[in-house]
């Protein structure tokens, strides 16, 4: 099987930087639709209120929260997709607002939603997200027909619209997107939500995979608990905007005296991990243009 | 300076992304494609079919002429309508793919971004342009050019069009900052453009307040410089006049399209609206 090549975006990281994340006093808030003020009514939601961690390089960190804990709001805002109202982020050293660039160049992402151009084949797909990051046809060639076989996405299927595709195979391609810019922060937004029982167990081996033969630190937000004991080495807990703890999963469950992962995070919240927000924050964490 | 010339490269190698995902966005969609350009044909076969309308009803006008005439406008409308239509995709598309958050964290700059979105549709919108021109031309109204210069009009058109591109970036951000209502926004910009312009008759007859804003139009030179050159036969030398105010509208229109886009771009990210569902 094809070893997935050294990063370029590596020759950007100093051998010995060791924090690669560092999150302080992170906060952002949206107006939102407030119905008892009227039709243009607002309110204010706070979606992440002063979030604070620090990923050690190479590390495997697991955020768990419910709907609209504030993961996805964490996901965007280190991938410079949002700006923070207080506090700050950086990665390597770089900030996300006033090096948004160069952040860029060192993080990539799977969201829960595969995101492609659903006519495009996936090797089209990855061919021009690759050029984005500045690599020529040349050295894509040989590369995504690599990460595909890789990925385990079926060498007769590149050509095929992705629309074609179960979700599974879409998320494996995404996957292989990610990869292919060689990331040195892979952030994961629960990737493997809506998966089949086989294809999730496919995507985590995957994941475990590039935990081992790759240097890259790994943010997963997740809903999945086995997921997040079994893929990461510490586990935190989000829950409305606030990071109650941060820690070795074993650690979490003798910090709330609890057998299980669900125990712990139920003594943390006051809330069982089923009982869900009233809405997915991808959808929930924006205002409304009025 | 390596890591200017390897940072150049990338953002080159990267606008060429973009122009990569659209040809092959064009070559997927490509009975779209063919739809609409005989939408674009019967579109254009309404408007210049007017003049025999008006020679039948009584009316005396050099029919050849007047018909050249509008054909020359309906063309630069359908060519504006295809530059602005894949700038406001810009946002729009990426939106309704899903793919914006992909497109926007990666490292290319905003300006190669529009840039090759730009260079695709300036040289699809050509093509388009120039076969809409010959099919309705010689193809159904067999009209005669015996002075026509097609070289320069080619070149005002492509000078014409980094105007275009500019104003077109300024529209791009209206499906960022309203996600329901942008693109729709674009159109009303972009007929307002063409009203002002004199597209299907003499800047001279529109109200004085629009003959003002016809002096900032690039459509306007534009559509001057096309006719001069297809019906009176007029070179590049002689038209200055046309190409030097395309060319002061277009150093001023790109730069602060750019800006007016990065604008927007924060608005956005402030706001949480760079993101699929809008």
């Amino acid at each position: 099987m094809a070893e997935i090549r050294e990063a370029p975006s590596m020759e950007a990281v100093p051998r010995d930087l060791v924090q690669a994340v560092v999150v302080h006093e992170l906060r952002k808030e949206f107006k939102v639709p407030d119905r008892k003020k009227g039709r243009f009514g607002r309110k204010t939601r706070v979606a992440l209120d002063g979030v604070s961690f620090t990923l050690e390089r190479g590390e495997t960190v697991a955020i768990l929260g419910q709907n609209g804990s504030g993961k996805s709001t964490l996901v965007r805002l280190l991938s410079t997709l949002l700006l923070p109202d207080g506090g700050s982020a950086s990665i390597f050293g770089n900030d996300v607002v006033a090096d948004a660039r160069a952040v860029r160049r060192l993080v990539n992402r799977v969201s829960v939603e595969a995101s492609f151009f659903k006519k495009m084949s996936s090797a089209e797909n990855l061919g021009y997200a690759a050029r984005y990051y500045g690599m020529t046809a040349s050295q894509t060639k040989d590369l995504i027909p690599e990460i595909l076989e890789r990925v385990g996405f079926p060498r007769d299927r590149r050509d095929e619209s992705m629309e074609n595709l179960s979700r599974g195979m879409q998320q494996k391609v995404a996957l292989a997107r990610a990869l292919l810019t060689s990331p040195v922060l892979l952030l994961l937004d629960e990737p493997t939500t809506g998966l089949d029982p086989r294809s999730k167990l496919e995507v985590q081996d995957f994941i475990r995979e590039i935990r081992t033969n790759h240097d890259s630190t790994i943010l997963l937000c997740t809903h999945d608990l086995v997921e997040a004991e079994t893929l990461a080495e510490r586990v935190g807990i989000l829950d409305r905007g606030r990071l109650l703890a941060l820690e070795p999963a074993d650690d979490l469950k003798r910090r709330y005296g609890c057998g299980t992962l669900e125990e712990a995070f139920f003594s943390a919240t006051g809330r069982a991990f089923e009982a869900e927000g009233d809405e997915d924050d991808e959808d929930d964490d924006r205002e409304v243009f009025a | 300076m390596r890591a200017l010339v390897s940072t150049m490269r990338a953002e080159l190698v990267g606008a060429g992304g973009v122009v990569e995902r659209n040809y092959y966005l064009t070559k997927r969609y490509i009975w779209w494609d063919v739809a609409w350009f005989l939408w674009t044909v019967a579109n254009t076969l309404t408007i210049v079919f007017i003049a025999k309308g008006i020679e039948a009803s009584g009316g005396n006008l050099d029919v050849n002429r007047t018909m050249t005439t509008l054909l020359i406008g309906a063309v630069v409308w359908a060519y504006l309508g295809i530059l602005f239509e894949f700038l406001m995709e810009t946002v729009a598309w990426e939106r309704w793919e899903g793919t914006i958050e992909y497109t926007f964290m990666a490292p290319l700059s905003r300006a190669m971004h529009l840039a090759g979105q730009g260079v695709f549709a300036i040289a699809y919108g050509l093509l388009r342009a120039t076969f809409l021109f010959c099919v309705c031309a010689f193809l159904f109204f067999d009209l005669t050019m015996p002075n026509a210069q097609f070289f320069p009009a080619f070149v005002v058109l492509l000078v014409s069009s980094v105007s275009f591109i500019g104003i077109g970036m300024m529209m791009s951000v209206l499906p960022l900052i309203s996600p329901e209502k942008g693109t729709q926004l674009g159109f009303v910009a972009q007929g307002t453009l063409l009203v002002v312009s004199g597209v299907y008759y003499p800047v001279e007859v529109l109200p004085q307040w629009m003959q003002w804003i016809a002096t900032i139009s690039p459509a306007t030179y534009a559509l001057d410089g096309i006719r001069e050159a297809i019906l009176e036969g007029q070179g590049l030398t002689a038209m200055w006049d046309e190409l030097l105010p395309l060319m002061i509208i277009g150093v001023v229109s790109i730069p602060l399209g750019l800006w007016v886009f990065s604008r927007g771009e924060q608005y956005a990210k402030k706001h949480g609206k760079l993101k699929r569902s809008g």
